[in-house]
């Protein structure tokens, strides 16, 4: 092995200081909101502010199911995050196949014009979308937050189109011949062969779904139908006037916990999943 | 390209078979991608249609929309001071958040691919802030912000420095955002960690061989190998840069004297405070010219700089 170190040559500890400083500004905003989350709404605003909570105040996260139906919207964020990762797949599963296999008239430019869709940021869309939805009659209701899972995504035929093409052909070609159609290829070889690339589109699709604020904030007002980054917002509006600090940083908490766990227990589909977007864009 | 159909192109032995077999590969191609055809007419086509024709009328959503020819657009171009406010806010947030990601990223993407240990460790925490719901984040750095209890004054008052207004002043809010926005840049750095990792060792090499010392590798084979990746970051900034709105939607609401103004938050509020449903869709239109114009100047000064390597990967 020769010895290679055309990078930076900054000095190894130097390199240790900067990487330890960022480090420390990427956590110390977690270390802050869990320590406040376990303060008393007194020692939350003593000065010169604690460090730490004297006594942990473990009811706060209990105070949150109290004011707020918590375990409700916990249960409607579910469902709006199932039925979005069901979609997703699905739908992008067939799309990204045919876009990467199967040779049709058409192709490029359909793909082309997906692919552009990327480009238009969401800002265009939310009014006349909402004005659509409407007309379907579909305001307060979970139709306009899961329904467009259904119909594709063109990250995520991106995604998929670029593994797609990385599965050796022979294997298709050995099915044709055996006299399997498409649809036999897609569910019998290719999304057996593509479990990586799957998982990062539903947990992409989840997290995405998971952290909507814009959507529900949009769409829903019957308080019942609330998704969690709402019912947080509700708080907010009322807690942080009167200062009940704590009690909001315990519901961040309890809404970033189930993400932090996901993400610990899938990192490697994580890493993988932006390192197959990032290249090649 | 070419792989895909070599399955047919296999059986192709005749001419009446290559037709059926083009006919086949036409109805499953178009079966499959029937969702999403829906897709880009329902939830794209449709809209954009529905809001250029919306764009000229006085509608409420309550009564019936009234012609109204240009009026909406020389009133937000002419007549609307905060209408250019927004854009100033916005394109300003936009074009120095995204310098400053790209630049930071790219920093601490060369420091973790230097070999060090616990390159893992620190990607991981680095990644961390990234997976946060922005509605967290912005209620959690509005509490960071806070000028009395929150941990940044803290410190500065612990270095001996001048506590700041943050978010609470005309002059901080912006930057005070993308300080916010640079705590996300984890995705960034990973995706920009990998581009650097798939950097060929033989062409560090070379530089070394002709001697070259870090600067020329830096300059010559790292930049030129990174700019697709630099320019997807770029473009992936800008429109998320264009679509603010729960950060200063939560935080400041605008505020303080539309000094956050967000153009999705003045969109917001023109559509849904005061039912202007025909300004809004003007507004929305502007942001699809404007956005059409800058990936076309994107992407075709992207030649001047982009270096795409052939097909020598894969």
């Amino acid at each position: 092995m020769s010895k290679v170190r055309t990078r930076i040559r900054l000095p190894r500890p130097t390199i240790y200081v900067l990487l330890a400083l960022f480090s420390l500004f990427c956590l110390f905003p977690f270390l802050w909101l869990l320590r406040s989350s376990f303060m008393t709404s007194r020692e939350i605003f003593t000065l010169p502010p604690h460090l730490l909570p004297a006594i942990p105040q473990w009811h706060n996260y209990i105070d949150i199911f109290k004011v707020l139906p918590f375990a409700r919207y916990f249960l409607n964020t579910l469902e709006i995050v199932a039925l979005n990762v069901v979609g997703a797949l699905i739908s992008n599963t067939f799309i990204a196949f045919a876009f990467a296999r199967i040779k049709f008239r058409g192709r490029s430019v359909m793909y082309a014009l997906c692919i552009a869709t990327l480009m238009l940021p969401q800002t265009v869309t939310m009014i006349p979308l909402f004005v659509e939805w409407k007309m379907f009659h579909g305001i307060n209701t979970y139709a306009p937050l899961t329904v467009p899972a259904f119909f594709g995504n063109a990250f995520y035929i991106f995604l998929l189109n670029q593994f797609f093409k990385t599965i050796p052909t022979e294997y298709d070609e050995a099915a044709f011949v055996d006299g399997a159609n498409f649809f036999q290829i897609v569910t019998r070889i290719v999304v057996p062969l593509s479990q990586p690339a799957l998982a990062v589109v539903a947990l992409f699709t989840a997290l995405a779904s998971w952290n909507d604020f814009m959507g529900p904030f949009l769409y829903l007002n019957d308080q019942n139908k609330y998704t969690l980054s709402l019912g947080l917002k509700y708080l907010i509006s009322g807690y942080s006037v009167i200062g009940q600090w704590q009690v909001l940083m315990a519901a961040s908490v309890l809404i970033v916990l189930p993400v932090a766990l996901l993400f610990f227990s899938m990192q490697r589909y994580f890493i993988e999943g932006l390192t197959m977007s990032g290249l090649k864009g | 390209m070419s792989s895909s159909g070599a399955a047919h192109e296999m059986i192709i032995k005749n001419g009446r078979k290559r037709n059926y077999l083009t006919r086949y590969n036409n109805l499953w191609g178009w079966l499959f991608i029937t969702p999403v055809v829906l897709g880009l007419s329902l939830w794209v086509a449709f809209p954009l249609g529905l809001s250029l024709v919306a764009s000229f009328t006085k509608w409420d959503l309550i009564t019936r929309p009234v012609f109204v020819g240009f009026k909406n657009y020389i009133d937000m171009l002419a007549f609307d001071p905060l209408f250019w406010q927004a854009v100033v806010v916005t394109v300003y947030y936009t074009l120095v958040g995204v310098s400053l990601q790209i630049v930071l990223a790219f920093g601490a993407a060369m420091l973790l691919n230097t070999k060090v240990r616990g390159m893992n460790f620190f990607r991981t925490i680095f990644y961390l802030p990234s997976l946060v719901p922005v509605i967290v984040s912005s209620t959690l750095w509005m509490w960071l912000y806070n000028p009395q209890f929150g941990l940044l004054n803290l410190l500065l008052i612990h270095l001996g420095l001048e506590p700041q207004k943050w978010v609470y002043g005309t002059a901080t809010v912006i930057p005070s955002l993308i300080l916010m926005s640079i705590w996300g840049v984890g995705n960034i750095i990973v995706i920009f960690l990998a581009g650097l990792q798939d950097i060929p060792k033989q062409l560090l090499e070379a530089v070394e061989i002709d001697g070259g010392n870090a600067f020329h590798s830096f300059r010559h084979v790292i930049v030129p190998l990174m700019t697709p990746t630099i320019l997807y970051n770029v473009v992936i900034g800008v429109i998320n840069g264009f679509q603010t709105f729960t950060q200063p939607y939560i935080m400041t609401n605008g505020g303080p004297a539309n000094a956050s103004l967000f153009y999705v938050l003045h969109l917001y509020r023109q559509a849904f405070m005061f039912s202007k449903m025909g300004y809004a869709n003007a507004m929305a239109w502007f942001v699809f010219i404007a956005t059409g114009a800058i990936s076309i100047i994107i992407f075709k000064t992207s030649k001047l700089w982009v270096f795409y390597q052939g097909e020598d990967k894969k």
